[in-house]
């Protein structure tokens, strides 16, 4: 009797471990050929760049509109930038999956004695770790973003970014392991990753939306993610300020002695519509990240089961 | 000798189609064993049942004793592959390539280093070790996945098609390797080719065709189950020669025009003293010995198809023209 239970702790601690390394060699070979991709490495921190400056620009004007007061729109729009780029860079890293199939790879790992779970595993590690590089890296432009650094909000976003970039390189895996060619990526792209993007709230606020679009926001995990990047990265810094959405300029003082002008204006104030008071984060933080770690969890579990399944 | 690889009433069904309909057959500790076949005939597919990769619908494979279902790992560990299809990760080096497999077999640490140089060594890429891959020959990726293959010490190494699409210079040091392996560190080889000529190198050979076993036997004995060789002679009088052969040499005739034919059954020890006793002058002499080839169109009543390049070639070279250049 003593000798199976120890038998069995052999073959768990033997499994374990086989699980470990195959995790790790799978990690290190994606580090290795990210870091060796000298155009994927320079496109990755190109594109967020052009979308930041060019899109932050561009929008600008119209943010103003909503009376968004001293904050610029790239401000606002940083925190959705730095998810934009994690969701990005865990899909394709996920992706890679469709191109070991194709130049065989795949094939020197699903028959080396490691476990079919290392593999995604290793695929979802790897995809969190690049990921954070480049989180990393938009990090350095954070005060041309109009955010001044702080060793909390560094941090916090960091861990946001790598909960998040498991969670989408998960879902990547899971994606990849249902796909034999790349013909299926424009329509993972066109149908998963832009509406999650476009609904997450990166490029506006997720206020006084039509109702369709209110839903949609609810049921995207990324309005969570960025929810949370957004509270984190913009803590201390209110986007709104409110009030009325046409400034009047103060009317001469000898004109508030009158009380007909004085009703008049006070009519006058109340038809021009209140600027609705945009906010920073809608949910506690708690919430947000309770929320994108519970789908991480579970896409990675069936990442990893239908993983398991393929031939 | 005993039996490395035993299978018993192998099937695999895809869907509707059988693939590998029934077969069973052993391979022996130390031996070259070849799977000989046209594309398609099942071959990859029962080689991917044995290394694992596929499991069977029915009937079993063992490996070494064990079960290529039950006991996965340790088939997997017994193993050496090489693929049909290159599976090399291009953009990292020789040696990382190696590294990536030293670990994922669990070759021990202070072996690793070692064990590099040795494959390395063997297959004569040890000057080439530090560059990425893709500046690698259809030979010398070959050549490494060899390598790759022996790293772990297998007691079988499976070569599917291993010199397809390769020069034929490149395919005869493939082969060099191959016996190499077989004389001085005994290991098992098992093989898929569809090239009869390639076919002749293995101790014995199953010929495979529309997922079943339909031959199996050395190379010598299966060309001898044709017939033996044979003799086209032209002489000055064909008619009369034709006489002294069936009344003195009690050969068989084959009937061809302009030339005199006929079956013996080793003409390498025919020919001489047939010369030295044959009393009308020769014109000329050749002799035909039966090949691969023959013993396949007699068997199945066609030749061996040869395709073109199958989808995946195709999907990577098209692959190839879309990566973005100037990496290396």
């Amino acid at each position: 009797m003593a000798g199976t239970s120890q038998q069995t702790r052999v073959d768990i601690g033997s499994a374990l471990s086989k699980l470990a390394i195959g995790t790790y060699i799978i990690w290190l070979r994606d580090l290795k050929r990210f870091f060796r991709d000298r155009t994927r490495l320079i496109g990755s921190f190109a594109q967020p760049l052009i979308y930041l400056f060019l899109l932050g620009t561009g929008l600008q004007s119209a943010f103003s509109l909503f009376g968004s007061g001293e904050t610029k729109y790239i401000t606002f729009m940083y925190p959705g930038i730095v998810c934009m780029t994690i969701l990005f860079t865990s899909m394709f890293s996920a992706i890679s999956l469709i191109w070991d199939r194709q130049f065989g790879f795949l094939k020197e790992m699903m028959v080396a004695p490691i476990p079919r779970s290392s593999i995604a595993l290793g695929k979802v590690f790897g995809g969190g770790t690049t990921a954070l590089f480049q989180g990393f890296i938009l990090l350095l432009f954070m005060p041309l973003a109009g955010i001044g650094y702080s060793v909390e909000k560094i941090l916090g976003m960091l861990l946001v970014m790598f909960i998040l970039a498991m969670g989408l390189t998960s879902l990547g895996v899971l994606v990849a392991s249902r796909m034999r060619s790349f013909e299926g990526f424009p329509i993972v792209m066109n149908f998963l990753v832009m509406p999650m993007f476009f609904l997450s709230g990166a490029f506006f606020p997720l206020q006084n939306l039509p109702r369709w679009m209110n839903v949609l926001t609810k049921i995207n995990p990324m309005s969570y993610a960025v929810d949370a990047m957004r509270g984190v990265a913009l803590k201390g810094i209110a986007i709104t300020s409110g009030g009325l959405a046409i400034n009047i300029p103060s009317p001469p003082p000898e004109l508030l002695g009158n009380p007909q002008f004085t009703s008049w204006l006070s009519q006058v104030q109340a038809s021009i519509p209140q600027m609705p008071q945009l906010k920073t984060q809608y949910y506690p933080l708690g919430f947000d990240l309770l929320i994108v770690v519970a789908i991480g969890v579970v896409l990675t579990l069936l990442a990893v089961w239908r993983f398991n399944k393929q031939e | 000798m005993s039996a490395i690889i035993e299978v018993t009433d192998l099937v695999k069904k895809y869907g509707d189609l059988e693939a590998v309909k029934g077969i069973s057959f052993e391979v022996e500790l130390g031996e070259i064993f070849g799977f000989l076949g046209p594309n398609g005939a099942g071959k990859t597919t029962t080689i991917s049942i044995l290394c694992t990769l596929l499991s069977p619908t029915h009937g079993t494979a063992k490996l070494d004793g064990w079960d290529v279902t039950a006991e996965r790992d340790r088939v997997r560990e017994s193993i050496g592959l090489v693929f049909q299809d290159p599976s090399l990760d291009e953009r990292l080096t020789a040696r990382e390539n190696l590294e990536f497999h030293a670990y994922a077999y669990r070759v021990p640490r202070e072996e690793r280093d070692k064990r590099i140089q040795e494959v390395l060594g063997m297959v004569e890429l040890l000057d080439r070790q530090e560059d990425r891959v893709e500046t690698f020959s259809g030979g010398m990726k070959r050549r490494l996945e060899i390598a790759r293959g022996l790293l772990h010490y297998p007691k079988v190494l499976f070569l599917d098609e291993p010199t397809i699409g390769l020069d034929p210079q490149t395919r005869n040091s493939i082969w060099e390797y191959i016996r190499e392996l077989k004389e001085k560190h005994s290991i098992t080889i098992f093989l898929t080719t569809h090239y009869m000529d390639e076919a002749e190198n293995c101790d014995r050979i199953a010929i495979i065709d529309y997922g079943r076993i339909i031959a199996l036997d050395t190379p010598e004995a299966l060309k001898s189950q044709v017939g033996g060789d044979i003799i086209k002679i032209s002489t000055a009088n064909n008619e009369e020669a034709e006489q002294v052969l069936l009344k003195d040499f009690e050969v068989t005739m084959i009937q061809e025009r302009d030339c005199l034919c006929f079956e013996v059954p080793d003409a390498a020890n025919f020919i001489p003293s047939f010369i030295k006793a044959f009393p009308v002058a020769i014109n000329s002499i050749s002799m035909h010995r039966p090949t691969l080839d023959d013993v396949f169109l007699k068997l199945t009543g066609r030749e061996i198809r040869d395709e073109e390049a199958g989808g995946i070639d195709k999907m990577r070279a098209f692959a190839r023209a879309w990566r973005p250049t100037g990496r290396r």
